[in-house]
């Protein structure tokens, strides 16, 4: 695998590192460089940016970013080094040897202020009719440098034409400035690859595959190119005037389910630092923006788990006990950017994904069915709206698959970003609300729907309940505290094997009807793994292909984004690193504060079982509004 | 593409993979033989090229978007490339141009109805000494001047 990673990554695009010494007490593990006159020890290899860093040196930065490999292409970060000629970039440049750095001179600052203005010579748009207006990282240098006017002109008129043919990605290259962060994301990071620099010189362009429109090419929708874009070239197709809308039609019925990831960053659009969690004070808002009722999306994440884990006890016993053929490892199915990528990439393997809708689709399904009718509404008047961390979102809920319910499931996917705009546009300062609940027949979720927004979280969901099911003991006596620990954390690939010994308990009540015992699970070992980042779904598929160690899995986790919900595509920009190990934190302390924390114990979900789903689990109501299929895409465009 | 043309193309990029090896850095060498054999690069090549180096038909795209002497759409059989660079301008390129363009009957980046000629523009060729310089498929011309353009042109089959 190791030297196939290295076939992958482009040649140019290789980070520029020095392998750092792992011992630094050895000679020449460190080096001492002088910046703006000041001494300071560093590990050989260490860039000039990392170091200025380290010594509390800002220097403006826009084709790096923390997930991305070095470019080195935008030079706002030059630094003139003593001794050298010309002004070195000081994020492509890894410090070998004592130096002397200098970060303010007339030449550096001349430099910088001629890139900002020649940025600004190619870059269409006014600052105050862009939604990036605020967040965008050339206007705020524009403003650290003084810009107060276009030194080489500024275009008047567009330059290319705003694509706006996908339902999650809008390109708008008019403002591109050719930082090449989203061609990074997209082939490096989530080795999707559907965009990189096209033609040559002043005729560079960042498109897609022979121009086509974004909807043509195969895009995951996952949107990890607009968390990196710098500018407002790329932003994800916003519905709130739609949901606007139908907030101020008396005759609609406008309800909201919010996903755990977008409550877990939403602050951070209120200038509160990464790794506060607002749901209650979100619950507060969104009833005073004019929601008729909030939901919990953990509801059918708990559902998920029941209908997800319900399947692979179903392939488990019938490929054990009946030796038929069926597709195992089950992958799950949450991850709307991941189902696409195997439909394009992998479309042998759709038989393993899980047939379980993700838990928003589950959601809108049970709206305009069973709440609809519960409420007594006419689901024609219902309007769901979703609230999620992620662009995909808006794709999978327009797929013409999704209207078990008579009805468009999800009418809107609204990201954590817009639903900040909405709620800034009403006026209210989210940090400052009232905490509430959410609103019934589905009230409060447990913690194990809670952590599905962090990678690892649906496999650590669906174990809590699966131990319990088959070992008939409690969770807690396993795992301390019922917190897998192996499956948490940002490792790209995670594995874990969990032996099942010879005691087992008794069939629960609720798949009774499927299984008669657990006797064949005796001595058994559940092989499980977790993937982030579809360039790590990759290596594992791969590696399946192959007949390697995942082939003898049971059940895979995979997420397209990297760090999971947490870190999807439409959540708060920046995302780095650091901000995606807060998020996880916020989201595992409240998983951690809540008393409920299985979804097998949900109260409603043992209620609509008994109520609405009567035939359990993956039965003939289960499947038609809780299942669905996949449609096998390929790799070619015609 | 017909089924059997896709399938002749991609025995021919598998045998150029066998041949080149299946690396990044054997992506141009492929290029350039099906540029040859077929005159441009049709997009179905493109991706199949992107399966078997296990890369992404985008960046093909990119890469043969980068080079003027690669193209994805179909040209003349033979092309007609003349230097527009500042020595070869300042020696007549203007009157070589208007010479061939009238000869031809097309304009630069137009290819003749019958497909015989495509006509472009090309940046230095490297007989500055000797401009204005015209390439024809594979062979260099210098020192044209109107009349000896379309006396080439006209041996041109």
């Amino acid at each position: 695998m190791e030297s196939k990673d290295n076939l992958r990554v482009p040649g140019s695009q290789k980070p520029l590192v020095i392998e750092k010494p792992t011992d630094l007490t050895t000679i020449g593990g460190t080096v001492s460089v002088e910046i703006n006159e000041k001494k300071i020890i560093v590990p050989l290899g260490t860039t000039i940016l990392e170091a200025c860093k380290m010594s509390g040196i800002s220097i403006p930065t826009l084709c790096h970013h923390e997930d991305l490999c070095v470019a080195g292409v935008c030079r706002i970060c030059v630094v003139e080094v003593e001794g050298m000629r010309t002004l070195q970039a000081s994020c492509a440049f890894p410090i070998t040897a004592p130096m002397k750095i200098k970060t303010s001179t007339p030449m550096v600052r001349k430099a910088r202020r001629h890139i900002i203005d020649l940025l600004l010579s190619e870059h269409y748009g006014e600052c105050y009719s862009c939604f990036k207006n605020g967040k965008c990282e050339l206007q705020t240098l524009a403003k650290e440098y003084g810009v107060d006017s276009y030194t080489f002109g500024h275009l008047d008129k567009p330059k290319y034409e705003i694509d706006k043919s996908s339902y999650s990605v809008v390109r708008d290259m008019s403002k591109c400035i050719l930082c090449k962060r989203c061609v990074r994301t997209c082939i490096d990071l989530q080795e999707v690859g559907v965009l990189e620099a096209v033609n040559r010189g002043e005729k560079t362009h960042i498109s897609t595959f022979l121009d086509k429109p974004l909807s043509d090419v195969i895009c995951i929708n996952c949107g990890q190119c607009i968390n990196r874009c710098p500018t407002a070239a790329l932003r994800a197709n916003d519905p709130s005037d739609e949901i606007w809308a139908a907030i101020d039609d008396p005759k609609k019925h406008v309800v909201i389910q919010t996903a755990p990831s977008p409550r877990a960053a939403i602050g951070e659009e209120f200038g509160l630092g990464a790794g506060h969690s607002m749901t209650r004070e979100l619950n507060t808002a969104l009833k005073r923006i004019g929601f008729n009722k909030v939901f919990d999306t953990n509801f059918t994440a708990d559902l998920t788990i029941i209908e997800e884990g319900t399947e692979l006890i179903i392939r488990l016993y019938k490929a054990l006990v009946q030796k038929e053929k069926i597709a195992l490892p089950q992958f799950t199915s949450c991850s709307p950017g991941w189902v696409k990528f195997i439909e394009h990439y992998y479309p042998e393997y759709l038989e393993n994904l899980s047939s379980a809708k993700s838990p928003q689709q589950m959601f809108g399904a049970l709206i305009k069915t069973f709440y609809a009718k519960k409420a007594g509404i006419d689901p024609a008047d219902v309007v769901s709206v979703a609230v999620m961390p992620c662009s995909a979102k808006k794709f999978e809920c327009n797929r013409p698959e999704m209207n078990s319910s008579g009805y468009k499931d999800v009418d809107y996917g609204l990201t954590t970003r817009e639903l900040a705009r909405m709620i800034r546009e009403a006026g209210i300062n989210l940090p400052e609300m009232p905490k509430s609940d959410f609103d019934n027949p589905f009230g409060e979720a447990s913690g194990a729907g809670l952590i599905f927004g962090a990678t690892g979280g649906v496999m650590e969901a669906a174990i809590r309940s699966v131990v319990e099911f088959v070992l008939g003991k409690k969770a807690e006596d396993i795992f301390e505290k019922a917190n897998i620990i192996p499956l948490r954390g940002f490792d790209g690939i995670k594995y874990l094997e969990i032996p099942i010994g010879d005691k087992v308990g008794p069939v629960p009540e609720i798949i009774q009807h499927l299984i008669p015992n657990w006797d064949w699970l005796k001595g058994a070992t559940l092989k499980i793994a977790v993937a982030h980042g579809t360039a790590n779904a990759k290596k594992i598929m791969d590696n399946i292909k192959a007949g390697g160690k995942f082939s003898e899995c049971h059940f895979i986790e995979f997420m397209a984004c990297p760090g999971g919900c947490l870190g999807g595509g439409g959540q708060p920009i920046p995302t780095t690193p650091e901000i995606r190990k807060l998020r996880a934190k916020a989201i595992y302390a409240e998983d951690e504060s809540l008393e409920l924390r299985k979804s097998h114990e949900n109260p409603h979900v043992v209620q609509i079982y008994k109520e609405f789903l009567t035939e359990g689990p993956c039965g003939h109501l289960s499947h038609k509004l809780l299942h669905t299929h996949y449609t096998k895409r390929g790799r070619y465009i015609a | 593409m017909l089924v059997l043309e896709k399938n002749a193309m991609t025995d021919e990029i598998e045998r150029l993979v066998d041949k080149f090896g299946k690396n990044r850095s054997s992506l141009l060498p492929i290029l350039q033989e099906i540029q040859k054999n077929h005159k441009h690069i049709p997009d179905y090549a493109q991706q199949e090229i992107a399966r078997l180096l296990d890369i992404h038909p985008v960046e093909i795209y990119s890469v043969i978007s980068f080079y003027s002497f690669l193209n994805t759409k179909p040209k003349g059989r033979n092309i007609v490339r003349l230097c527009q660079t500042i020595t070869c301008d300042l020696a007549g390129k203007k009157a070589v141009a208007n010479a061939i363009e009238r000869e031809l009957g097309i304009k630069f980046g137009e290819t003749t109805k019958d497909n015989k000629f495509t006509l472009e523009y090309v940046n230095c060729l490297g007989m500055c000494d000797q401009g204005p310089a015209l390439l024809i498929n594979e062979r260099v011309y210098p020192q044209v001047n109107p009349e000896k353009a379309v006396q080439i042109l006209s041996e041109v089959k």
